[in-house]
């Protein structure tokens, strides 16, 4: 493994908790466009892609309660990193999928990391995918992160992702779609936090093929300064299936945010919900939190950080 | 020691608080009654910080309150159970209740404060308090909320409203425990004769004013005369002058 500079190492810190000294498991680590550390395990192998730049994560069939590290980072201004990561999940499979994507930059310019991701999920796998976006150093740098996502669920698979983006990146446009087949579920918690001129858009589109399958998105998220935000899902229901989609935004100061959650039943079968909740921190929550001894800057943080735990 | 001056508010042009004067001492349980919009939830609000007064002093141990906000008040030792409890998307009951006891509560200290208002810490520690928990579950965890500051001063406005026979029991106990074991003073405004019942004196506000004050036993029989909107426990129960 090549020397960790010490951006890099604490990006690695920050979206990943990760030590590769200390974690005897697979990982791969991308700095700056390139492939600093490696190791695959007996059940879970990295190989580099062929033709284009990236990485095809496979896991064993029954492979159990294994974790799989796939951070990058940019710390050089100037870069425009671009991955495409393609993750084959064996059948009856559980692991937990790590990434994450840091960006820190000194020098004003800008960077960028365009991360595609494909899953692959065969009957019956399970997968819990963690991933945490951040922004570091010269605030005026633009630090752009554009994550593509696709999703393909056999019967009986189980997705869930966590993502979050809690500060210092410039502007973010992600796209997520998903396929299920029977039984299969996809659950997606999304937290979101923009802050002076940010923009970030988020783009999900979730097809329920598969009966009985189900989806449930969750997104969380505080715009504040100038900052604006977007939220739009679709979800498809071709069959007897549910799926639930949920957008809460916070506004402060003159932070915006548009939600358009879709449903699109194609099944008399089909049970699809969506909620939207857009506005600012109440009064009475404010209020609340100082008879409890609280000054107003703690309370609104308070719920602020409540919200996007 | 709790004085208050010739307190008055006034909002849309209509004089709610006319110039109140109380002086209440230090580790007893009031209860504040009287008619509805007589003034008892805003006199509380002025007390804590919620209102500003137009006029008027409040003073608590001889520190003047009127002029500092609620965070103020409450590191003063004013505490308030809101009557209609405000709802947190993101907040445990453990988490909302460690912010009120400015420090992380122990398992034994958290189930203990939860089992006084009905509710185990087991089912509800870790709950969200948000739109999921009823009517009734928020209102107890708004309680615990000023239960667990121990505070020199802690107002409970309407305690009673929204919740349920068997907690309403228990939550009286919680108060006779409070007020048995001298542990700061609590005010509660209630129209509920077994709040009533509890109190070591009743006052009544009136139209802005305080009306009836006195030791329990002889408010009694006088409130009930002058129609305060006393009401029994039990459904369908008038008052005892009504009986």
């Amino acid at each position: 493994m090549s020397a960790i500079d010490k951006d890099t190492g604490e990006l690695l810190k920050t979206v990943a908790d990760f030590d590769p000294e200390k974690f005897l498991g697979a990982f791969n680590i991308r700095s700056n466009c390139m492939s600093i550390g490696r190791r695959s395990t007996e059940n879970i192998k990295i190989e580099t892609k062929e033709g284009e730049p990236g990485l095809d994560i496979r896991v064993a069939p029954g492979t159990k309660d294994e974790k799989v590290y796939i951070p990058a980072c940019v710390t050089k201004a100037g870069v425009d990193d671009l991955v495409y990561n393609d993750f084959f999940i064996g059948e009856g499979a559980d692991v937990t999928v790590i990434a994450g994507c840091g960006i820190h930059t000194e020098t004003g310019e800008p960077a960028r990391h365009s991360g595609i991701h494909r899953f692959f999920l065969e009957k019956g796998a399970r997968v819990l995918y963690i991933e945490k976006h951040v922004g570091t150093g010269d605030q005026t740098a633009k630090k752009v992160i554009d994550p593509q996502t696709e999703c393909f669920l056999a019967e009986d698979a189980y997705l869930e992702m966590d993502t979050s983006q809690l500060g210092g990146v410039s502007r973010s446009v992600r796209h997520t779609s998903a396929k299920l087949s029977d039984r299969a579920v996809l659950v997606i918690r999304e937290r979101l936090l923009t802050d002076g001129d940010d923009t970030a858009e988020t783009y999900f589109t979730v097809t329920l093929d598969g009966e009985d399958s189900g989806v449930n998105l969750m997104s969380r998220s505080v715009a504040r300064g100038n900052s604006y935000q977007a939220y739009q899902s679709d979800i498809i229901g071709n069959g007897r299936c549910t799926g639930h989609s949920e957008c809460d935004a916070i506004l402060s100061e003159n932070g915006r945010v548009d939600a358009s959650p879709k449903l699109s039943a194609n099944s008399n079968e089909a049970a699809l919900i969506h909620e939207a909740a857009i506005g600012k921190i109440a009064g009475e929550q404010i209020m609340k939190l100082r008879t409890l001894g609280l000054t107003e800057e703690e309370a609104e943080a308070a719920i602020i950080e409540g919200f996007l735990k | 020691m709790l004085e208050i001056k010739d307190i008055a508010f006034s909002k849309e042009g209509k004089d709610i608080l006319k110039g109140i004067d109380l002086s209440i001492p230090d580790g007893k349980l009031y209860v504040l009654t009287g008619p509805n919009g007589g003034g008892k939830t805003t006199l509380a609000k002025m007390i804590a910080g919620i209102e500003y007064p137009d006029r008027g002093s409040i003073k608590l141990d001889g520190e003047e309150l009127v002029g500092l906000d609620p965070t103020e008040r409450a590191k003063r030792g004013v505490s308030f159970a809101f009557q209609h409890p405000v709802r947190f998307k993101g907040f445990t009951v453990r988490e909302l209740l460690n912010i009120a006891a400015g420090r992380t509560l122990t398992e034994e200290e958290l189930s203990q404060l939860l089992q006084q208002v009905g509710l185990t810490s087991e089912s509800y520690a870790d709950r969200a308090v948000d739109s999921h928990l009823s009517g009734g579950e928020i209102k107890r965890i708004e309680i615990a909320s000023v239960l667990v500051r121990q505070s020199k001063l802690a107002i409970f406005d309407e305690p009673e409203a929204g919740i349920d026979l068997w907690s309403f029991n228990s939550l009286i106990r919680v108060f006779e425990n409070i007020r048995d074991r001298r542990q700061g003073t609590l005010m509660i405004i209630s129209h509920q004769e077994r709040i009533l019942s509890i109190a070591d004196e009743i006052i009544m506000i009136q139209d802005g004013k305080v009306g009836l004050r006195g030791p329990r036993s002889l408010m009694f029989p006088l409130i009930c005369k002058n129609d305060c909107g006393i009401r029994a426990a039990g459904e369908g129960e008038g008052c005892e002058c009504d009986r």
